[in-house]
């Protein structure tokens, strides 16, 4: 059994339900999965609840094993994430919080800031490795918390909004590099609010709703006009572009 | 290239710490120089040596001025590295020991042994004081985590729990003082004030034996401090159990701090200054910021024990006072920067 299943979720913060029972089919390795939704829809409570950073009920197991059961520091191993943002006051330069990304849980490691720095240079931000977290702009700390959460090289990859604070080119070049991630064989999940981006870069999109799954499939079966009206309350039009994928283009509220 | 930069600037920061070590021993032998009676460094060095010197040199150095000048630096290094990992771990930058009530719940245990005579069974008269301390001290950490597990919500509520904690062990602390007699309330003000003069080798001893326990502890955690400046859930996700951290983390500083403030009474803001220059000077990575901040804080008691006996020639000021007036600048200063950079 290999992937991620997500079984039965249903997660509140105090009496107020995010999930409801959610099972989803299983995420495979080497697809990109785009969770959508609109606001309040539980897409990112879902993403920590898979990251194991928020309590919940019900089953969400990696190849066959649970992770709410396994060891901290080697489910640290298997699965990165990359948060909204990074907290805004440290003074460490981003090779040393890259280094500490890596060592924190698997104590001594050798080789640890050569393998950080190769990970900067992949991601192209090996410019910034001397530089302190808290002169970065909102972008390239979004780069930087990437590079924390690949540089364990993990299995599975969770991303909120991962392009929230890039310009267009780096957008671009994250999620290129989110791709070859994925190639790489690995399950890549992001959190993303652009459904013309989503359309473009899925290989598969999670539509929530309300807590509750509305549908999920290839971009083109999911993201219909009929469906963005019922779940969004607006107008889109969806052209087909080469290579079967699909653009949107959104007109105004319904 | 870069990566040669980055080992360039661990290279420096060690030096830096080596440079801070040396200065903290140089600080020590200027406390033991300076006293009513002013001793040459030739005797100094020679009495502490075990080198052929007058027997009144000798008394000085070794009975009078060591455990007070020893007592001030293993103070500076404990109350340092707790006000150092307590920051890291309540991701607070103004979070240490007396800050958090530690030190105000001292001079309240301090005072039911000094007011109300309630002192421990079979424990010698010159001890009573210090171990009330050492219990209020304590218990105002384990209350204050017990608070905090109870409300839930993370390192914002105990910092709220520890303010509450510190005005309460001061309202309870004035009562004390209102009933108290002329000269327990003289004592006890003393006290308040932190003093190193009732400075013993057995004090010294304790400190010390609290110190080597708990300084391997804290190192070992480095890394795991490190990344939780990136916050709870990316140092989570990087494999560290956040909350086991956070708990031993707490016991460690509560022995620390509390032992320390047992011992000389309220000393203000080394919690505090010393880790805020050890950080501007070796920045955030704990396998260099910790030792960086507990030399820094032995360094500053160092240099707060010498001055308060040369402000006033032939009056030794209470040594809390001193750390107060040097410190509260650096508490302004942090405030008013935190302000300026949002």
């Amino acid at each position: 059994m290999s992937g991620l299943r997500i079984e039965n979720v249903s997660l509140r913060y105090g009496a107020r339900p995010i999930l409801r029972g959610l099972t989803l089919p299983d995420l495979r390795p080497g697809e990109v999965t785009v969770l959508a939704g609109p606001n309040a829809a539980g897409k990112s409570t879902l993403l920590r609840a898979i990251a194991q950073l928020a309590p919940y009920r019900g089953r969400i197991a990696l190849d066959g094993e649970d992770l709410a059961r396994m060891p901290i520091r080697r489910r640290a191993r298997l699965i990165g994430v990359m948060p909204q943002a990074l907290p805004a006051g440290s003074s460490l330069v981003v090779l040393e919080s890259v280094i500490a990304a890596l060592r924190a849980g698997d104590g001594f490691a050798a080789g640890a800031d050569a393998q950080a720095m190769a990970v900067l240079e992949r991601l192209g931000i090996a410019d910034l490795a001397m530089e302190p977290l808290d002169q970065l702009s909102g972008g390239q700390r979004q780069m930087v918390s990437l590079a924390q959460a690949i540089v364990r090289d993990p299995r599975v990859l969770l991303l909120d909004e991962p392009t929230s604070a890039l310009d267009l080119a780096r957008q671009v070049r994250l999620l290129g590099a989110l791709r070859a991630l994925a190639a790489e064989g690995r399950i890549v999940v992001a959190v993303l609010h652009d459904l013309a981006m989503a359309a473009q870069w899925a290989d598969r999109i999670v539509l929530l709703h309300r807590g509750e799954l509305h549908s999920s499939g290839q971009p083109a079966t999911v993201l219909t006009p009929d469906l963005l009206a019922r779940v969004y309350g607006v107008r889109a039009r969806v052209e087909r572009c080469s290579q079967g994928r699909i653009t949107v283009l959104i007109d105004g509220e319904v | 290239m870069l990566l040669h930069r980055y080992h360039q600037q661990n290279r420096r920061r060690a030096v830096l710490v080596a440079v801070m070590a040396a200065m903290a021993v140089l600080g020590i032998v200027l406390d033991l120089m300076t006293g009513p009676s002013g001793l040459p460094l030739s005797e100094t060095l020679r009495a502490l040596t075990g080198a052929e010197v007058e027997r009144a040199t000798q008394v000085i150095v070794w009975q009078v001025r060591l455990p007070v000048a020893a007592l001030a630096l293993l103070v500076g290094a404990a109350l340092a590295l707790s006000g150092a990992e307590m920051q890291t771990v309540l991701e607070n930058p103004l979070a240490e020991p007396f800050t958090l009530g530690v030190s105000a719940s001292a001079a309240l245990g301090a005072a039911t042994a000094i007011v109300l005579g309630l002192t421990l069974p079979m424990l010698p008269a010159q001890w009573s004081i210090s171990a009330n301390a050492f219990l209020f001290a304590l218990g105002a950490l384990a209350l204050l985590q017990l608070l905090g597990r109870l409300r839930g919500g993370g390192p914002e509520v105990l910092i709220l729990f520890g303010i509450a904690l510190n005005f309460s062990a001061a309202a309870f602390l004035s009562v004390l003082q209102f009933v108290a007699s002329a000269d327990a309330l003289q004592q006890l003000v003393f006290w308040t004030m932190g003093s190193l003069s009732a400075a013993s080798w057995q004090g010294v001893a304790a400190l010390a034996l609290v110190l080597a326990a708990c300084m391997p502890f804290s190192l070992r955690a480095a890394w795991q401090l490190t990344a939780l400046r990136m916050g709870e859930d990316q140092a989570r996700s990087f494999g560290v159990d956040v909350d086991a951290l956070r708990r031993w983390t707490l016991l460690r500083v509560s022995l620390l701090a509390a032992t320390a403030v047992s011992l000389v009474g309220v000393i203000g803001f080394v919690g505090l200054a010393g880790p805020h220059i050890a950080r501007m000077l070796v920045g955030e990575d704990h396998r260099f910021f910790l030792p960086a901040s507990i030399l820094t804080g032995a360094l500053v008691m160092s240099l707060a024990s010498t001055l308060s006996k040369m402000v006033v020639p032939g009056v030794l000021l209470p040594v809390g006072l001193v750390t107060s007036l040097i410190g509260l600048p650096v508490f302004f200063w942090l405030i008013l920067r935190g302000r300026a950079r949002r």
